[in-house]
């Protein structure tokens, strides 16, 4: 059973060069027991540290300068440092966004478990092991007997996630604390591992705080809603009245960007006539050492096949794991195809990078997902933009100047940045660097891996719409990488669907909402949270089996087709003795499926 | 270590090698104090001894401190004063050139093997750790042994004993920044090796690499001290800090300053460098950034 929890007048601040900065300012909220209210805002709003403060703590080099917290009938701050310990994990209990982090790798994940009762003494080792099995019943964790014997590095990321839930609620705890849990898993994993989050709060009547940037999660998990920016609070309401009819301008923009609208870029018609941009054949790709039949040690990339018509975007979406990057990395001439062709404009791609001429390595550029990892920290904005324009067209002196103002101005960045070194820059601004860069060399081709992914939802919505204008005015061509396919809906003309190295399913976006899926989009197309109330529950009752991960490394047997096990629509003869074929279906789509058209637009419940 | 290239006039921005003097924190100014004090000594030592370094004095041998002379005089009745003074030169000195030469070795070594990897790294890596597996003092005997001791031969010995660890150093840390996104965009650019190592990957090492200099300045002056100690070092009549402490050894039970004060010295020389390595500016900021 859960507390109620008080908050009034929260003010936290961070100590730096002696003067005090303020980093949440004023805070009040109430929760009452049993209900789980979400503090959602951008990174930087304050709101792990306002849950960190409901344990009495607050991060190094900051300090709770006033304000109460009531948990139950204990006034947090007013409790000594050791009974603050004693607080925490009993009464208070913290679940990171990170699992992989927060287990020792060394250690069972049973001893770990448990170790928190044993540490407040609250009950026997075995006593302790036996609520341990329930709780990991309870989320439809698979073999709950045993899965505390394995170690960390032996589960996967989702079911580690569940695995910390047990740690945090072993105490019976009073609050507990939900950190971004599932912004780290794939949509596939996520959906698994709030159904049990939801049903474990639930039938405990837990009071928790869900933190988090994502609407559309919040959505499901919280009763209220508390939106946070910059260490304020904007507005605090029911979720149903957040999501419908927000107040506060900010919540506006916020739910205006959980819902990303088609960026149209006045798609040029492929002409079939003209020789495509970019051309893929069969390419085959991997890492390790090449076997007798010249394939990768450890394969990525198996026969995939795509065409790229000057002027449009490409998608590509899947799974962590599924081949996205490496397929951006062979293309950019980074990861060496063991077989397969890559045409750029009608010619041959050399595999290496370094046997490809100057010009053809101008006219692709990448971007990666890490903004602050492709700039160089010690490198000037005026200098990481000059290098490209020194290489390939040996600018010199005022000119040099004038394009790097005018690449600044095409990414949307004021003319000071230059002098900037990347560390002066926020998140958003560093991602637009890059595009100043990969714009610098004039490029007819830029490879977008994940982009967005590490920003902000407003931040990376005004980096998506960055894109569309720059492709219409430049002519540009994009392969964009994404797991997000709201984002890739946006952005792109054409998907493509990854599994496991594998192309499933390529769907132009006109065909997008009427056509046939592969029974692996569709998942991964209704695993996509939506925003509104209600949806997770009602995904859940019409929810098949919980679905085995995907298999990393190498499938248990290449010839067949990677999915199978995880199929709901699999037909026993003939997905499990022969590899399943590809087909042109209607509305220019290809499929890799055993399963007929009309079969797989009947099967599929109508989503989207 | 210039970071800038040469075609952007360079921005106030990027990492001065010395920080501002308002920047320092006091016990680096200390550090900072004392290192500068030893320089000028070595650099300006001929032209300011009170005393020749060479000239035997009237006093007698192990005389105590008296108005001629500051510190007293030696086994051999020269004065001690200018004895450390005309010392610091081929302390500082030998110790500075080897230790430049060391790192310049193994930062150049540990990048080319950092960026070719392969092959390259393997066998430059085994094969200095197989110098490294001679123990340095054992590997300068013989190196003096074989040629005999003079001061160029004494810098490339000293030279030599501290490329392996600079290397590993070096290699290490570029083997990390050569795994960088943005390394990864300027071979994707087209890039050559040389551009990679110097402007990508050496501008972002600098900064432990400059610290682990410091570090070995002062193992360099601890080996050579020793060396001279045991008489491999800088050959009499002239005399660095460690052939002064073994010169004047016998002075050790009547509590003379012959001997005291090279000894002291070297720990001052040794305690200002790491004074200085510890609380670079520039680091203590990085070291916040992080956080």
């Amino acid at each position: 059973m859960g507390a109620r929890v008080e908050v009034s007048h929260l003010n936290i601040v961070a100590q730096a060069g002696g003067k005090d900065l303020p980093i949440v300012t004023d805070v009040s909220f109430r929760i009452e027991p049993g209900e789980v209210l979400a503090l959602i805002g951008e990174s930087g709003s304050g709101k792990t540290t306002i849950a960190l403060s409901l344990m009495g703590y607050a991060r190094q080099g900051c300090r709770i300068s006033g304000g109460t917290i009531r948990v139950g009938d204990v006034d947090v701050l007013g409790l000594s440092a050791s009974e603050q310990r004693s607080l925490r994990g009993r009464t208070v209990s913290y679940i990171a966004q990170s699992a992989a982090a927060s287990f020792n790798p060394s250690r069972t994940i049973m001893d770990q478990v448990v170790e928190v009762a044993s540490i407040h003494g609250l009950m026997s080792r075995e006593q302790a092991e036996a609520k341990a099995v329930a709780l990991f019943r309870d989320l439809a964790l698979p073999n709950p007997q045993t899965i505390g014997q394995r170690y960390p590095h032996q589960v996967s990321g989702g079911q580690l996630q569940r695995l910390m839930a047990a740690m945090a609620l072993i105490c019976d705890p009073a609050l507990v604390i939900l950190d971004e849990p599932t912004t780290a898993l794939d949509v596939t994993t996520q959906i698994e591992v709030l159904q049990a989050f939801r049903r474990v709060v639930r039938e405990r009547h837990t009071t928790a705080v869900y933190v988090t940037h994502d609407l559309a999660v919040v959505a499901q998990m919280a009763d209220r809603i508390l939106v946070l920016r910059q260490g304020r609070q904007q507005e605090q309401a029911e979720t149903r009245q957040i999501i419908e009819s927000p107040q506060d301008d900010y919540t506006k923009s916020l739910i205006a960007a959980a819902k990303p609208a088609p960026r149209d870029a006045g798609r040029l018609a492929p002409d079939a006539a003209t020789t495509p941009l970019l051309e893929v054949r069969s390419l085959i790709a991997g890492y390790g050492a090449l076997d007798k039949h010249g394939l990768p040690g450890s394969p990525v990339l198996s026969d995939v096949s795509f065409t790229l018509h000057r002027g449009q975007a490409l998608g590509v979406i899947g799974e962590s794991g599924s081949g996205k990057t490496t397929l951006a990395r062979a293309i950019a001439g980074l990861v060496a195809p063991a077989r397969g062709q890559i045409l750029f404009d009608g010619q041959a791609l050399a595999p290496d990078v370094s046997a490809r001429s100057r010009d053809q390595l101008r006219r692709v550029q990448i971007v990666f997902q890490m903004a602050d990892t492709a700039l160089n920290p010690a490198h000037t904005i005026e200098m990481l933009l000059a290098r490209p324009l020194q290489l390939y067209f040996g600018l010199k002196g005022e000119p040099l100047k004038k394009r790097i103002a005018q690449l600044l101005d095409l990414v949307q960045l004021p003319a000071q940045c230059a002098q900037r070194l990347p560390g002066g820059l926020s998140g958003g601004q560093k991602q637009r660097v890059n595009f100043a860069r990969a714009l610098a060399a004039e490029p007819d081709l830029i490879l977008c891996d994940e982009v967005t992914s590490a920003l902000d939802t407003v931040v990376g919505a005004a980096v998506l719409d960055l894109l569309a204008p720059l492709r219409r005015e430049l002519g540009l061509s994009y392969v964009f990488i994404s797991h997000d396919l709201n984002t890739v809906r946006a952005v792109c003309d054409d998907i493509v669907v990854l599994y496991a190295g594998n192309k499933v399913e390529s769907v132009p976006r006109a065909a997008f909402s009427q056509a046939a899926r592969h029974p692996y989009f569709e998942l991964l197309a209704s695993s996509v949270p939506e925003l509104r109330q209600g949806w997770l529950d009602q995904r859940s009752s019409t929810s098949r089996l919980a679905l085995p991960p995907m298999a990393v490394g190498t499938p248990p047997n290449p010839e067949l087709c990677s999915f199978l096990d995880r199929c709901p629509l699999r037909v026993s003869g003939a997905c499990d003795t022969t590899a399943p074929p590809r087909r042109r279906l209607r509305g220019d789509v290809e499929i890799l499926c055993h399963r007929s058209e009309a079969d797989l637009i009947a099967l599929q419940p109508a989503s989207v | 270590m210039s970071t800038a290239i040469e075609t952007s006039p360079p921005a106030a921005v990027p990492a001065r090698l010395v920080p501002r003097l308002s920047r320092w924190s006091r016990t680096g100014l200390l550090g900072l104090a004392v290192l500068v004090f030893w320089l000028f000594i070595a650099a300006a030592g001929p032209w300011i001894l009170p005393h020749g370094s060479g000239d035997m004095s009237t006093a007698g041998v192990f005389e105590a401190i008296s108005r001629t002379h500051w510190l007293g005089t030696d086994y051999l009745g020269r004065d001690i004063l200018s004895r450390v003074m005309d010392g610091a030169r081929y302390t500082v000195g030998v110790a500075l050139a080897a230790t430049v030469m060391a790192c310049a070795a193994g930062t150049l070594l540990g990048l080319l093997a950092a960026v070719n990897g392969g092959w390259f790294d393997a066998v430059l890596s085994r094969l200095l750790d197989t110098l490294v597996s001679i123990p340095s003092k054992m590997l300068a005997l013989i190196i003096v042994a074989a040629f005999g001791s003079s001061i160029p031969l004494l810098i490339v010995t000293v030279a030599v004993v501290y490329t392996p660890g600079a290397y590993r150093i070096a290699r290490a840390l570029a083997v990390n920044i050569n795994a960088m996104d943005y390394v990864t965009v300027a071979r994707a650019r087209g890039e050559g090796r040389m551009y990679i190592m110097l402007h990508e990957v050496l501008p972002n090492i600098a900064g432990p690499l400059l610290a682990d200099m410091g570090l070995r300045f002062v193992y360099a002056v601890l080996l050579l001290a020793s060396l001279s100690f045991l008489g491999l070092g800088v050959q009499p009549p002239v005399a660095d800090w460690g052939s002064l402490v073994r010169e004047n050894i016998g002075a050790l039970p009547t509590g003379g300053a012959a001997v005291i004060a090279p000894a002291l010295a070297i720990a001052t020389l040794t305690i200002a460098v790491n004074l200085v390595i510890d609380n670079l500016p520039g680091r203590a900021q990085a070291n916040q950034e992080s956080r």
